[in-house]
């Protein structure tokens, strides 16, 4: 009786069921078919605007995972789009708060079909794969660019184009700064998640800060993700209570961590995009994304025909403070004369190559040595692209 | 140099100052849901209440430079958003579940539409009673800057207890809640009781979202509640509709949170990830503790859900 009974589905059900699974397979079907002949408009619409080169004003869309202006890492590109805007013969679209899933294929299939967008830059790390790689594949004449140095040679369509700026060396300056103005030799650094790009900024701020005090140390509090608000601020709280007096971080909107920690009454190094005027006692400097710069270059390239198709624009590009992709926010109101000289000096060096950031020996913070000593690593390394460790001076570990 | 940092201390100073910062807008939330329920109907949209609240207190903060005024707008915001909520559940065949959620989605739609523009300013904030004056310890002062929001949820809760056990309305509220049949009987309107303890509640919910917004962490940004309001929902259950409980609890959630970012301040780093989902194992445990397919939980209002 009790197995008729776990199998006895009432008619009406059924009925229901096969009828909705009816309707759905009805409605994606009618959504399949129409959207085929959409995507080959899309195609000859963007191959006409590529052909006609001047005429038609060239559609660059922009994606951002969060909000346009969080004072991080999306107003940093948003500031890159807007300088672009202005140029004669672009138009930008731009879409905020577009999840790293399907949701991006469809901002960007919108961006291509509706708005002809030619060129699309969807800024957030995890869009690449397997988002922007599919829609690539889709649309090989619309030139993709994606900020991380993920592209890789024959496996990646020939349209993506990936850009990364290595903030190690802004981040080192950045470090020096901070090590000169704390008064009681203890950093803090709030990051969102241990993973490659927040360690190389971690690592490099340590360096530089134990460039000026050998013996300085930074504590680091990992959150666990981009944008934790209670929890950033539950963090900077709790390292101004164990008394760091400088607090740098890695998360997606640094508002929170620096004005909590000019609540504090505590100094705070930014990064992504200039706070200066959240904290305008508190904040040093930090280390900025040079976006206008790097999305202009682009943009000229196109313009004179260029394209990643053909190679003509490289599908790698990296640049640190010396190719304008990053910069160093202005010196804040408690930055002595002498550290704004040193940090000129400082950065003057590293843009003209006699200064390394990886210099070795470098040990990381089990004792362990990473760059042998008499090494030198250039910031374009690839070995620094696998970078697991925390360098010593850094209180934290990697793996949770 | 010794009396400025706290070393150890640090830890449980700093979850004993976030229960103060970080449980005060899950106290308002818990109250809220908990006057909500009392009356026999779930409002999980207090959620979306919590954003909205958040956003609009920041946003009148930031036009009219008032704060108390951003205070008094979120709670009349999240009356609205309550409104339409007691006004859908009440339609006959509705399910107060499924209206909560879409009462998510339409108040975080909402004040991320509206709220885009107030992301990047920075509004004027509540003042703090500074209680911590007589130490030198700075760590010590800035635990005992006590927001105003917090000492009002504080009294409300026995105020509300008091109001459920000893006044006419409370009758009221637990009548309907309890045994519907019973109030129409005594004379009593079930659907204005409802109404009235939805957006009572909503209120309450969206006066959670400004000190959110206007006190701790004290921005606007579409990440500012990570399911704050949903805990605090789950919260009411777990203070099997107390509103007393509902204070310890509230205080346990927000302690909860600074555990992780507290205890890697100090040089704990094992196992950060499990500390950082404190809050949210917390609340699955709890879950688990209170939720049995055998029997009903005590204290529960006996109409809670039935859409009777």
């Amino acid at each position: 009786m009790s197995t008729r009974r776990s199998l006895y589905l009432p008619r009406r059900q059924v009925i229901r069921g096969l009828l909705a699974t009816t309707a759905f397979g009805v409605t994606s079907r009618l959504v399949g078919c129409s959207s085929a002949p959409e995507s080959d408009a899309g195609k000859t619409g963007a191959e006409t605007a590529g052909s006609s080169g001047g005429d038609k004003p060239l559609v660059v869309g922009f994606i951002y995972v969060g909000s346009k202006d969080d004072f991080g890492f999306n107003q940093a590109h948003a500031e890159g789009a807007a300088a672009i805007a202005k140029l004669p013969g672009v138009k930008i679209v731009e879409q905020a708060n577009v999840p790293e899933t399907t949701e991006v294929q469809e901002a960007m299939r919108n961006m291509i079909e509706q708005d002809g967008a030619t060129v699309l830059v969807p800024t957030s790390f995890g869009y690449f794969d397997p988002h922007i790689v599919k829609i690539a594949g889709e649309f090989p004449e619309v030139q993709f660019f994606h900020f991380g140095a993920l592209y890789q040679e024959g496996k990646t369509p020939k349209n993506i184009g990936s850009f990364f700026g290595d903030v190690d060396e802004g981040q080192y300056v950045a470090g020096r700064v901070a090590a000169q103005t704390s008064k009681k030799g203890k950093l803090g650094f709030v990051a969102a998640k241990p993973i490659t790009p927040v360690l190389r900024n971690l690592n490099s701020f340590v360096l530089g800060a134990r460039s000026v005090k050998p013996d300085i140390q930074v504590q680091v509090i990992f959150t666990g993700d981009w944008s934790l608000p209670v929890k950033e601020a539950e963090a900077t709280n709790s390292l101004a209570d164990q008394g760091v007096d400088v607090i740098s971080m890695h998360v997606d909107s640094p508002k929170v961590v620096i004005e909590t920690a000019e609540k504090r009454g505590i100094y705070s190094s930014g990064f992504h995009a200039v706070q200066s005027s959240l904290a305008p006692k508190g904040y040093l400097t930090g280390t900025a994304w040079d976006f206008p710069s790097v999305y202009t270059q682009y943009v000229e390239q196109i313009k004179s025909g260029k394209k990643l198709m053909d190679g003509s624009i490289p599908h790698l590009t990296r640049g640190g403070l010396k190719e304008k992709f990053v910069k160093l926010a202005p010196y804040g109101a408690a930055v002595s004369d002498a550290t704004k000289k040193d940090a000129d000096a400082t950065q003057a060096k590293l843009i003209d190559g006699s200064l390394y950031v990886y210099k070795g020996e470098v040990k990381d913070n089990a004792g362990k040595a990473i760059i042998a000593a008499g090494k030198n690593l250039k910031v374009t390394d690839p070995a620094l692209d696998k970078m697991d460790w925390l360098v010593a001076g850094a209180l934290g570990k990697v793996g949770g | 140099m010794a009396a400025e940092t706290v070393g150890w201390w640090g830890v449980p100073l700093a979850i004993a100052a976030g229960t103060m910062r970080g449980g005060t807008p899950f106290l308002f939330v818990s109250l809220g849901e908990c006057l909500t329920e009392k009356s026999g109907k779930i409002n999980l949209g207090l959620e979306g209440t919590l954003l909205t609240g958040a956003m609009s207190a920041y946003a009148i903060s930031y036009l009219t430079g008032s704060p108390w005024l951003g205070v008094l707008m979120a709670g009349v915001s999240g009356m609205a958003l309550g409104f339409i909520h007691a006004w859908l559940t009440q339609q006959p065949k509705v399910n107060d579940v499924a209206v909560g959620i879409a009462m998510i989605i339409f108040g975080s739609g909402i004040a991320f539409f509206l709220g885009k523009p107030f992301i990047q300013p920075s509004a004027p904030q509540l003042p703090t009673f500074d209680l911590g004056g007589w130490s030198s310890i700075s760590s010590l002062q800035e635990a005992l800057r006590i927001s105003p929001l917090f000492l009002l949820g504080v009294a409300l809760a026995p105020a509300m207890t008091w109001f459920f056990k000893s006044t006419r309305w409370g009758l009221f509220i637990r009548a309907v809640g309890d045994s519907p049949d019973a109030a129409l009987a005594m004379g009593v309107s079930i659907k204005k009781v409802r109404m009235l303890s939805i957006i009572a509640g909503s209120f309450l919910a969206g006066i959670g979202g400004a000190s959110l917004s206007l006190y701790y962490p004290g921005i606007w940004s579409e990440r500012i509640s990570t399911g704050q309001g949903l805990m605090a929902v789950a919260l009411v259950i777990f203070a099997r509709w107390q509103p007393m409980q509902c204070l310890y609890a509230s205080l346990l959630f927000g302690g909860a949170q600074a555990f992780g970012p507290a205890l890697q301040s100090v040089g704990i780093t094992q196992g950060y990830y499990l500390f950082n989902a404190a809050p949210y194992i917390l609340t699955l445990g709890i879950m688990i503790l209170t939720c049995s397919p055998t029997r009903t939980i005590s204290g529960a209002p006996g109409a809670l859900g039935s859409g009777s």
